[in-house]
């Protein structure tokens, strides 16, 4: 095996690990501030990705455009499933059931409005590749990997320095009491929700430029993303970016070095080896 | 006409989602035939992975009960399709057949699409003894039933005859083609096939520089590609499910890569034609709306109604290939059994389809071979200014189209 197809595929896997933790942002958060295991989060990404579709394919917008649009619509559409579900007190392990069945409605609604069949936003944005030394850096991985790793960090800094990711972790240690220091608890659920709903779209718009788009395709993302959540340690922004990187890059190694039909044990074996051996990790 | 919980049914998004969330049935509006309706049950995969292929299956079912309805139907009574969703589960098939059989009481029965459903299907067949006709059955080995027949001609050994007719094809045209790489997903039917063409590809003299497998459903192709480019075939054969051809060109194209010659078994026709990318891809078909078949009244209707029927559901690609004709070849050849013996018999049936064959859009279908299976009637297509030509066998061979290989 020679030194460009490793880096090669390790730079593939750096981009599929960007993209693991870009999908899982929202739902890490959603995880850990709210006690909602958000299933319906990858919904909204697909919701998302098939409204950048139509808007940038057909509709013929630039899709930095759509992303700024689509960003808004779905907080609004996180904040209405987050009052939604505080309406109807839905515990944690509800939540799983709920938005699981959310998600099927989501899916036969995007078979009714685009049918089954796949579809692909054919775009000249930022289409080919920059060249370095042997190496090629497709352009819309390298903007969505860019993406990712800001939008981690620009959360992680917002959880950690704010007031309001003070009063967030306030509450999470003990709500009354927070409540009592004047945080207002239900409306950082909310906003806390609604980012979770902007970050799925932002995810769901990159789905869009960088992939073939089908209604069942949804469920195929669960694995991974909840894998890299995990192992980011659920909550931690940083930490999902990490464990995408993790995941991403022993997936395109495995599948450099051995057969790719291996590639999809890797993030579970090295789950299952944390679960094992480092818990409290989790 | 609704009897049940069956919903009348049209080719359209619309009915698709009622599809999915009533798991219906259909039937069509009845034309010239009177009498109480024939029966025929089966499934589709309306939701779940397959669902693209399965709504192609739809309108193919729905339209041929149309237009056999406005003329003699099945013994001159209308023909009414009771089809259920198998969301593309072979479980959910199993069960569904057997509540088609015993509880909806149908006459006959039609397979639904896909390796796995269909055997699915053929063992609830073979419990009660029922002919089962069906579409794109990818391993004729596992048909062991004596009352199954496929609407999908080919042949009891496709890995040997159609991978040889495949490279028959691409060395007629004498040039240097030395190696291969096989990039296959693990999707049955499609590794079968890729693991046929790796032995014939061996056997005739091509030396095997790459031979790799993927899991169906794989999202990145990044390291796959990279791989691809440094084994650098001659031809690279890839047996792709869906989308997954288009997959791995994206991927080769973001590493500055462009396959010598590149060929693909089973992908999503209309998406690879019209990707720049596929350019010259070579891939097989039973079925396309061009002569010889479009030659037939018949079939030229049907490519008609078919692409009316697409572009009403929202399809991306309308035009009607493999998938559209192995499904309306199915419809014919059950069909024409019962018309030709006024027989809703099983026994009856097995008999005439066993010595007579039929007579389909996609030509003489026989089923006088091992298991019910007869001639091979694959043919090798080429994608060629953005749209699928035949292009091998030369006697079937779109009129002033021949095979590019570099």
């Amino acid at each position: 095996m020679s030194v460009t197809l490793l880096g090669q595929s390790i730079l593939s896997g750096i981009f599929s690990g960007s993209l693991y933790a870009l999908l899982g942002l929202g739902l890490t958060l959603s995880w850990r501030y709210l006690k909602i295991i958000n299933l319906a989060h990858f919904a909204f990404i697909f919701l998302a990705a098939y409204l950048t579709y139509q808007l940038a394919g057909p509709g013929g917008l630039p899709p930095l455009l759509v992303i700024a649009l689509v960003a808004p619509l779905f907080f609004v559409m996180g904040y209405a499933q987050q009052a939604f579900l505080e309406h109807f007190k839905v515990d944690e392990f509800a939540s799983i059931i709920i938005t699981f069945g959310m998600t099927i409605l989501a899916e036969t609604f995007i078979q009714w409005i685009w049918s089954a069949d796949f579809v692909r936003l054919e775009t000249h944005f930022l289409r080919g590749s920059w060249e370095l030394g042997p190496f090629f850096l497709p352009k819309q991985e390298m903007l969505m990997s860019a993406a990712a790793l800001a939008l981690c960090l620009v959360t992680a800094a917002f959880l950690r320095f704010t007031w309001i990711g003070k009063a967030l972790r306030a509450g999470l240690d003990n709500p009354q009491i927070a409540a009592s220091f004047g945080v207002p608890n239900k409306k950082l659920s909310l906003l806390i929700a609604g980012i979770a709903g902007a970050l799925a779209g932002v995810g769901g718009a990159f789905m869009a430029l960088l992939f073939t788009l089908a209604p069942s395709q949804i469920y195929s993302w669960f694995g991974v993303v909840l894998a890299a959540v995990l192992l980011g340690r659920v909550g931690s922004a940083t930490g999902v970016f990490a464990a995408g990187l993790l995941i991403g890059v022993s997936e395109a190694i495995t599948m450099a070095v051995t057969a790719p039909a291996w590639a999809p044990l890797a993030p579970f074996t090295l789950l299952i080896l944390i679960l094992v051996f480092w818990p409290e990790r989790v | 006409m609704a009897s049940g919980n069956n919903l009348i049914s049209q080719p359209s998004r619309r009915d698709l989602l009622a599809m999915a969330l009533a798991a219906g049935a259909s039937t069509t509006a009845m034309g010239q035939t009177s009498g109480p309706p024939v029966r025929v049950g089966g499934t589709l995969s309306l939701t779940g992975p397959l669902a693209a292929t399965g709504a192609i299956h739809k309108i193919v079912g729905d339209l041929f009960v149309q237009e056999a309805n406005k003329k003699q139907g099945m013994l001159g009574r209308p023909i009414e399709w009771v089809l259920l969703d198998d969301q593309s589960k072979p479980d959910l098939a199993r069960t569904l057949y057997e509540r088609l059989i015993t509880v909806d009481k149908v006459d006959l029965l039609i397979g639904p699409y896909a390796t796995a459903n269909i055997l699915s299907a053929m063992s609830v067949a073979q419990r009660y003894n029922k002919v089962l006709v069906h579409s794109t059955f990818g391993i004729p080995k596992l048909a062991t039933y004596d009352r199954h027949f496929p609407g999908w001609p080919i042949g009891f050994s496709p890995e040997d005859t159609v991978s040889n007719m495949a490279l028959d094809g691409i060395l007629s045209t004498g040039k240097q083609v030395k190696t291969f790489a096989v990039v296959t997903s693990k999707f049955p039917s499609v590794q079968f096939l890729a693991v046929g063409a790796r032995d014939v590809f061996k056997k005739r003299g091509l030396t095997e520089n790459l031979y790799l497998e993927f899991e169906f459903g794989a999202r990145d192709f990044g390291p796959i590609a990279a791989r691809v480019r440094e084994a650098n075939p001659d031809i690279l054969y890839m047996g792709a499910i869906g989308l997954e051809g288009n997959q791995l060109l994206e991927a080769l194209e973001k590493i500055n890569y462009t396959p010598k010659n590149h060929m693909y078994v089973y992908p999503s026709p209309g998406q690879l034609a019209q990707s720049p990318l596929g350019k010259d891809a070579l891939s097989l078909t039973i079925y396309e709306d061009l002569p010889p078949f479009s030659d037939n009244p018949e079939a030229a209707t049907f490519a008609r109604l078919y692409r009316e029927a697409a572009t009403k559901a929202g399809f991306p690609f309308v035009d009607p290939e493999t998938q559209a004709g192995a499904g309306y070849s199915s419809w014919q050849i059950l069909t024409g059994a019962v018309n030709a013996t006024k027989s809703l018999n099983d026994d009856v049936l097995t008999a005439h389809l066993k010595k007579n064959g039929a007579e389909t859009i996609i030509g003489k279908v026989r089923f006088d071979g091992p298991q019910n299976y007869g001639d091979d009637l694959m043919r090798l297509k080429q994608v060629q200014d953005g749209k699928w030509a035949i292009v091998w066998p030369k006697q079937v061979a779109t009129p002033g189209k021949t095979i590019i290989i570099k």
